[in-house]
């Protein structure tokens, strides 16, 4: 992605007040549930640009991304709950979150750094696991996570002394607490395609990629490849710190079951499915993987009740067995990602 | 001394199921370098349709291991089938497609095949009849049941039979060849597509045995137990060394010893700080210590550096 | 080359129009029958997981609520001159506390006028904020750990004993009734499991019983050797397990089979049919304990459970639960003369109602006053009944 060429700017500025009037219009249209659905949109996006830094640019594949996620989440839910009696400003934590899950991040970059392919992914999964057990257990006998039960009663974001979960009314329209949080959420990912972009075009980012298309190569042409991979990690993982540390305080509450394997494989499928290393796809990979579910759970039962006159499966099973077959679909339909970088484009169609 | 040995025997026989669940990821990773992630979810299609079988042969008056045998056939040939079929629309198309995009398919393969087997076998758990021998014995002061016996031999002796059939026959060796280079291998006569088929199909009749057995051990069965089996069958193939045989058999009995140990004794061994919840734990630091110093696993080759 | 992304969001966006259209068309059909009937209609939000490890519970709840209005709207309940009908919105929030929020929002944008669930304490209690926001009353049939009604909303009500009540009871069960002098712990790590252990070992060990272990498993795990060969080792009278049946029928095969003669007491994860059915033999002589009075005691129990097997076959756990839960607020609905949320949070606390379960009455925080316990022992493959304790009401801390 090349710096933004004048002619794009009435394009850009349409997507920006899409984006401004998305949660307005979804909101008096769908109701404040696909407004909720749009937040954790954006937070996934977060997600999964952070972990295309590792997975994408490096070409390390990360199966335990979502621990980063869990420690951003459960620093901010430690330090601004009732638990410990602490309030601290999300402003506060929210970067310290990302330097803590960055640390993580290099932590579990260091010992694995000669691991490559499907032996890194099994110990990146070993390690989220790991992560996700000690959360769950670290209630006794000391109560530091408080276990299975989870932090509750979390602190919202404030802003000018507003906390962004209370509903504000500004020239006659209402925004609700979930409306406010888009516009933080998407302020953020903005800042992170930003600051993707950036580093895509710098020279870590060549470095990154170089060590994805062949690491030896790369060492020989003078790059540091142990302190590069950590610093994928790291990078990496400070993103998932930040969105995890909003999801904390969007939700309210955070509790271990939130941070299994399986999250950990849908930000993977975000990433592979939307195309791997671009970010405009890796964005659209977050976004649909997101709304799809969302779609199926309201269209499941009424289509079939349009199509067949009664709900011939179990709208929940079929829901889940249409995005199987999605996932099975698009990559069948476009093995390189929906919207792949150009240049990997043209060596699949050599 | 007895507890110490009974623990040995609870792992050995976990270790032993999580093996024959290996040894199908493994043979699949060996031929085509793919995680085959779907293979838990075969293990579980193996489980439920056995019973099926089973349960319709209730009242034949056969003989229990008959019923069971004629049960094993069944799922076998039903799973053969869901394997052959999931390689051809899942894994071939994409042979040569980027790395991970199979990874997705396969995870698409298994959430598609879960939702399929609640549908079809319903969420309860279903129990599973008492059919084999249920007789327990003493050995040295640990008992072990028929059944953790027979699962034993059978993990065993499909490894026999597997390294037998690699290293000894036509086929074996045409496996070998597709595994070391399926263009080549083409070339010298191999029908490359027909050997990645019939691994698939070895692969997931060992599923079958191995949903029979894990259920028949259990005693229940559910469309959900294929997950975590094949999660720690795939971390036991990691351990041993990925597409090696008698490396899925080392690293699955490694597992289940470790697990059985870490849950008996992590609590003795920390003073109770850390206790039977830690096992999990304890298994993965000990994959990572290992995977740190042999990084392809225990009897994996050594990598060269250009994998 | 971007054309497969448009025509992809083209047909996304299609898809979604699709979903809202057909809303809007059910919308018109229901406005279309309320003119013709003039039918006072409620809707109802139930929550549950339908998918996923514990599907078959969810399911087991929404079926019991369904029950519920199907009876409701067949009675020809009259709310002033309009006849009430239910009608019930069941989702999936697949036991993760980020799907239940979603579904608390989904149920709050549907203007529900009562939200039956959730099944785990898990999604309940972050959902509850939301329910408290939108003045939507709330019963869960099954989500019983003290937290949820400890948070202070006005909306939160349970029609089940919580874990401090039901943990109380089977503590002083084990040390007074069983005379257990030493008891191994098991819980399986969850909100639920590890929450009723607790509760079970404060009251045990004021009971006079010595605990000798404690032991974790969790909630997908199916082999229990290891932990269960150590407690052999220590020779307790009896074995506690907090969890439910998925591991407590393999965790009392396996206890056979490694020869372990002590019982195993359990609270309402364990005391299914399920569990009597799985563990088959191995299930013999093993108790545990339900919050509510025996069905075959209560009026109209008997006959609750024959019409619940006719139309959905045997009740897992907590439909009669779900069941209560509708009624309940159905009777507030008829002391209001109203299906209005806010009035139905006025009267629900007032509720004095003899379910299929127990009969309830709510304490100021929701609770179930004292909410009744009942201990069961398996012999020969079903529960039978032992003994109804009218537990004391939680302290007012």
């Amino acid at each position: 992605m090349p710096s933004v060429p004048s002619k794009a700017w009435p394009g850009m500025t349409l997507i920006g007040v899409a984006l401004a009037i998305a949660p307005i219009v979804v909101g008096a249209g769908l109701g404040n549930a696909w407004v909720r659905v749009l937040d954790f949109a954006a937070l996934y996006i977060m997600l999964a640009l952070g972990l295309n830094i590792v997975v994408g640019f490096a070409g390390l594949l990360d199966l335990g991304y979502i621990a980063f996620y869990a420690v951003g989440a459960y620093l901010y839910a430690l330090l601004a709950s009732p638990h410990f009696g602490l309030h601290w400003p999300a402003w506060a934590i929210l970067p310290l979150g990302a330097a803590v899950a960055g640390l993580f991040g290099v932590l579990l970059g260091a010992p694995t750094l000669r691991l490559r392919g499907d032996y890194l992914a099994i110990v990146t999964l070993g390690f989220g696991e790991i992560i996700r057990i000690f959360l769950n257990n670290l209630n006794a006998p000391v109560n530091i996570t408080n276990g299975p039960k989870g932090i509750a009663r979390i602190d919202p974001v404030t802003l000018l002394g507003h906390p962004l979960s209370r509903s504000v009314e500004i020239g006659g329209i209402t925004f609700t607490g979930v409306m406010l949080y888009y516009y933080l959420f998407v302020a953020l990912a903005l800042v992170v395609v930003f600051i993707g972009i950036r580093l895509q075009d710098s020279r870590i980012g060549r470095a990154w990629v170089a060590i994805r298309e062949d690491e030896i190569a790369a060492k020989a042409c003078g790059i540091d490849t142990r302190n590069v991979k950590l610093l994928a990690f790291a990078m990496g993982a400070s993103f998932g710190g930040i969105a995890g540390g909003l999801f904390a305080s969007f939700q309210e509450f955070v509790s271990p079951e939130s941070f299994g394997l399986l999250e950990s494989v849908m930000v993977l499928c975000m990433v592979v499915l939307g195309g791997m290393g671009h970010i405009p796809g890796v964005i659209l990979g977050g976004l649909l993987l997101t709304i799809l579910p969302e779609a199926f759970r309201h269209g499941a039962g009424p289509v079939q009740q349009a199509l067949f006159g009664k709900v011939l499966l179990d709208p929940e099973a079929l829901r889940m067995l249409l995005f199987g077959l999605a996932l099975i679909a698009v990559m069948l339909y476009r093995p390189a990602g929906l919207w792949p970088e150009p240049r990997h484009r043209r060596e699949l169609s050599e | 001394m007895d507890i110490f040995l009974q623990q040995l025997v609870n792992g050995l026989t976990l270790g032993s199921i999580y093996a024959l669940v290996a040894l199908g990821y493994t043979m699949v990773y060996g031929i085509l370098g793919l995680i085959n992630f779907a293979h838990g979810e075969v293990v579980m299609i193996g489980a439920l349709s056995s019973l099926t079988f089973i349960r319709l042969l209730a009242d034949s008056g056969l003989p229990g291991p008959v019923v069971v045998l004629i049960g094993l056939v069944f799922a076998a040939l039903v799973c053969m089938v869901l394997g052959f079929t999931i390689e051809r629309v899942a894994y071939r198309p994409l042979r040569n497609a980027p790395r991970l995009a199979p990874l997705i398919t396969a995870i698409g393969v298994s959430i598609v095949l879960q939702q399929l087997a609640m549908l079809i076998w319903g969420r309860n758990y279903h129990s599973v009849p008492t059919l084999l021998p249920a007789g327990s014995h003493e050995v040295l002061g640990a008992l072990i049941t028929d059944v953790q016996v027979i699962i034993i031999a059978v993990a065993a002796l499909t490894m026999a039979g597997l390294m037998l059939l690699v290293n000894r026959t036509r086929l074996g060796r045409a496996m070998r060849a597709t595994a070391e280079n399926p263009a080549i291998a083409s070339l010298m006569g191999v029908d490359a597509n027909r050997i990645i088929s019939l691994t698939f199909v070895i692969g997931s009749a060992l599923a079958a045995l191995a949903g029979v057995l894990v259920s028949a051990n259990y005693g229940i069965a559910h469309y959900h137990m294929g997950f975590i089996l094949g999660l720690k069958a795939f971390t036991a193939a990691v351990l041993g060394g990925i597409g090696n045989l008698a490396g899925a058999m080392v690293g699955g009995v490694l597992l289940g010893v470790i697990e059985a140990l870490g849950a008996g004794y992590i609590g003795d061994l920390t003073g109770g700080v850390l206790g039977s919840n830690y096992q999990d734990v304890f298994a993965f630091f000990v994959l990572i210590v290992v995977l740190i110093f042999r990084p392809s696993g225990l009897m994996g080759e050594k990598l060269a550096e250009r994998a | 080359m971007d054309l497969p992304v448009k025509t992809l969001t083209v047909a996304v966006a299609a898809a979604l129009f699709v979903v809202g259209c057909g809303k809007k068309e059910e919308a018109q059909k229901s406005a279309a029958a309320l003119q013709a009937a003039a039918p006072l209609v409620v809707k109802l939000g139930h929550s549950a997981p339908l998918t996923g490890p514990q599907a078959h519970i969810g399911k087991d709840n929404e079926n019991g609520a369904r029950l519920a209005v199907d009876d409701v709207n067949s009675a020809g309940i009259k709310i002033g001159s309009r006849e009430l009908k239910l009608e019930l919105m069941g989702e999936d929030d697949q036991a993760d506390p980020k799907q239940g929020i979603l579904v608390a929002q989904k149920f709050a944008d549907a203007k529900v006028n009562a939200v039956i669930g959730h099944l785990n304490s898990g999604t309940t209690i972050p959902a509850s904020k939301i329910y408290a926001d939108n003045g939507i009353p709330q019963v869960s049939p099954s989500a019983t750990n003290p937290t949820y009604t400890n948070q202070g909303f006005k909306t939160a009500f349970r029609v089940m004993a919580n874990d401090e009540q039901q943990g109380k009871v089977l503590g002083a069960y084990a040390g007074n009734q069983l005379k257990a002098k030493t008891v191994a712990i098991v819980d399986d790590k969850t909100a639920y499991g590890e929450g009723l252990a607790s509760e079970f070992k404060k009251s045990a060990v004021a009971a006079g019983v010595k605990v000798l272990a404690e032991e974790h498993t969790d909630d997908k795990a199916v082999d229990f050797k290891a932990i269960l060969t150590k407690i052999k080792g220590k020779q307790p009278d009896l074995i506690f397990y907090g969890g439910m049946d998925p591991q407590a029928a393999p965790m009392a095969m396996q206890m056979k089979q490694l020869g372990i003669k002590s019982k195993l007491l359990m609270g309402d994860g364990g005391c299914t049919t399920e569990f009597v059915k799985n563990a088959g033999a191995a299930a013999e002589g093993h108790y545990c304990s339900l919050p509510g009075i025996p069905y075959e005691k209560m009026p109209g129990g008997p006959q609750f459970i024959e019409r619940f097997k006719a139309k959905y076959g045997d009740i897992q756990l907590y439909a009669p639960y779900a069941y209560d839960a509708v009624m309940v607020v159905v009777e507030a609905i008829k002391r209001a003369q109203s299906g209005d949320s806010a009035k139905i949070l006025a009267e629900l606390p007032k509720t004095d109602y003899q379910g299929v379960t127990t009969r309830i009455n709510f304490d100021d925080k929701g609770d179930l006053k004292d909410g009744a316990v009942s201990l069961y022992v398996a012999r020969g493959g079903k529960w039978e009944a032992l003994e109804t304790v009218g537990a004391a009401t939680a302290p007012a801390k």
